[in-house]
């Protein structure tokens, strides 16, 4: 974990409610996809932990939603402010067990984590495909980024106005030959996600934070390999372990 | 060269700054991030004589200046404290640290103080009798004087090192239970535990909490728990570690001037996980400004005329 302070680049909505943030600063901690930061924002207490959706030397990525004051604030921000930011924090992806053709499940903003990772994994010379959910045509963001990657990717929106109509286990129904599964997304999706998985996979979790660092026992869920921190030996939890 | 030592029961701190309980994990997180050996000294985990997993989540809401937590006492449970955590703990500090110790019945005090007292690393027990998350035992215990003397007198029965019993500020009048702990034996008082508080989601229109209430800290309680500070000290004689949303040098500095001997901080850890290592290094320059030559001279200095 590194303390440092970045600098905003760019601020943009991309979707609804949905935001992008460039910033520059001191990323040597963040080795991973999968892994967050946890953001200092002025006026409010507790930091925002929010994942890394790209990192690029000095480059950091993010995409948030406004979903209450303190990301409503964020949204706000002009270039140039400065941000306390702590980074490098959770376990991250593991890639070894991807096998040669990884499916990646993304719903709604747990699609970010998800790009950091199909990069790698296409890097890597897998054969990546995507599926990434949304409630509506206006929340969709990424998908042409994902492509560009050179991913296959799938849409599935719940009121069907772009794909497929449904969530995104819809579409997983219909893949076969995939060889592990990464997930991404609010808790109903990751469990949905986790019955449908033909192979094993590693499912991102999120919990109400105190510190992000693994000091306050705050985010604490157990699995079938003990007790663990979504901030610290998580937010990534393999198949195997969960405990629903 | 202004002096930041300060003696607490006999123990000599380089410097009044304790990270406080449940705040700092068993140390070797922060490890990691600074030399710990700066602090005066830490205080550990809550710990239990059984393993605990604590409450079910969300166990976090945030307030403006503070947070709730209802985290409930997970730990390990004292012995595998005593078998992993004093070990690893031992490569990263070399000073003595503040063993704090729950229970649910006077039994498993005395029975986690008879464990904790052959550790040579442990300096200073706190008997946690004030925690909000638990039922059943914890603040249940503190609330009462007559009990908080009953807990005192069966933990020192048991224990050659001092012992500080972390009170509750969810009581209608502190002072007879500082005093009640006093008269049973007690080394000091440490003071205090968070304030009982909730958060209402306006979307669910529940609790943000799943056990609904937790423990308010942070910059917002510290006036209320320099009040108390204030109070216990023109109570007893014994020396006071003052806890309750310490964020800065001169917080230390006035918690001292209430009455407190050292200082210890808590949620501040959890946002700015240098908070302590900058508060050691800004503490001279602060007495400098305030014409400080030694910081044993301002313990309870308010109260003088």
């Amino acid at each position: 974990m590194k303390q440092s302070i970045f600098k905003i680049l760019t601020n943009e909505p991309i979707a609804k409610e949905v935001y992008k943030m460039t910033l520059q600063g001191d990323c040597s901690d963040i080795t991973k996809s999968g892994q967050f930061v946890n953001i200092k924002l002025e006026g409010f207490y507790l930091r925002r932990p929010i994942s890394v959706c790209e990192v690029e030397g000095d480059i950091l990525t993010i995409i948030y939603k406004v979903v209450g004051k303190g990301t409503d604030a964020m949204s706000k921000m002009g270039k140039d402010t400065e941000l306390d930011i702590l980074t490098g924090l959770g376990n991250g992806y593991t890639l070894d067990q991807s096998g040669e053709k990884p499916l990646l499940v993304g719903g709604g903003v747990g699609v970010p984590p998800m790009y950091e990772l199909a990069k790698r994994l296409v890097k890597d010379g897998k054969q990546v495909s995507v599926i990434i959910g949304f409630n509506k045509a206006e929340e969709i963001f990424y998908e042409a980024e994902f492509r560009a990657l050179g991913c296959e990717v799938y849409v599935a929106t719940a009121d069907g106005s772009v794909g497929t109509k449904g969530f995104v286990t819809h579409v997983m129904k219909n893949l076969e030959d995939y060889t592990y599964v990464y997930a991404c997304g609010p808790e109903p999706m990751l469990k949905a996600v986790w019955s449908e998985a033909k192979t094993s996979g590693q499912f991102s979790f999120e919990e109400r934070m105190g510190c992000g660092f693994g000091a306050c026992m705050g985010c604490s869920c157990k699995t079938k390999y003990g007790n663990k921190r979504i901030c610290k030996e998580g937010p990534i939890l393999v198949k195997e372990e969960i405990i629903w | 060269m202004v002096n930041t030592k300060v003696n607490l029961s006999g123990l000599e701190l380089s410097n009044p700054i304790v990270p406080a309980s449940g705040t700092f994990g068993y140390g070797y997180e922060f490890a990691r991030l600074y030399d710990i050996n700066i602090l005066g000294s830490f205080s550990f985990k809550g710990t239990t004589l059984e393993p605990r997993f604590g409450n079910p989540t969300p166990r976090i809401a945030e307030t403006p200046m503070g947070v709730i937590n209802a985290v409930g006492l997970q730990n390990p449970g004292i012995d595998k404290v005593i078998s992993e955590e004093l070990p690893k703990l031992k490569k990263v500090f070399n000073k003595k640290v503040v063993a704090n110790i729950s229970g649910f019945c006077i039994d498993e005090y005395v029975e986690c103080c008879k464990k904790i007292d052959k550790e040579e690393q442990v300096g200073i027990i706190e008997v946690n009798i004030s925690c909000p998350n638990v039922h059943g035992g914890g603040m249940a215990l503190g609330t009462s004087a007559e009990m908080a003397a009953e807990i005192t007198k069966a933990v020192k029965a048991v224990t050659t090192k001092p012992v500080f019993i972390k009170l509750t500020p969810n009581v209608t009048n502190i002072v007879p239970i500082a005093k009640a702990c006093e008269e049973a034996g007690a080394d000091g008082i440490s003071l205090c535990n968070t304030f009982l508080g909730m958060r209402i989601d306006l979307k669910t229109r529940k609790p943000i909490i799943a056990n609904k209430m937790g423990g308010f800290s942070g910059p917002a309680v510290f006036p209320q728990a320099l009040r108390l500070v204030y109070l216990v000290y023109e109570a007893v004689d014994i020396p006071i570690m003052g806890i309750g949303g310490v964020a800065t040098a001169e917080d230390v500095i006035e918690m001292m001037l209430a009455g407190a001997t050292a200082v210890q901080v808590g949620a501040q850890n959890l946002v700015d996980p240098y908070v302590c290592r900058d508060i050691i290094n800004e503490l001279p320059k602060v007495m400098e400004k305030y014409g400080i030559e030694s910081l044993t001279d301002i313990i309870g200095g308010a109260h003088n005329g």
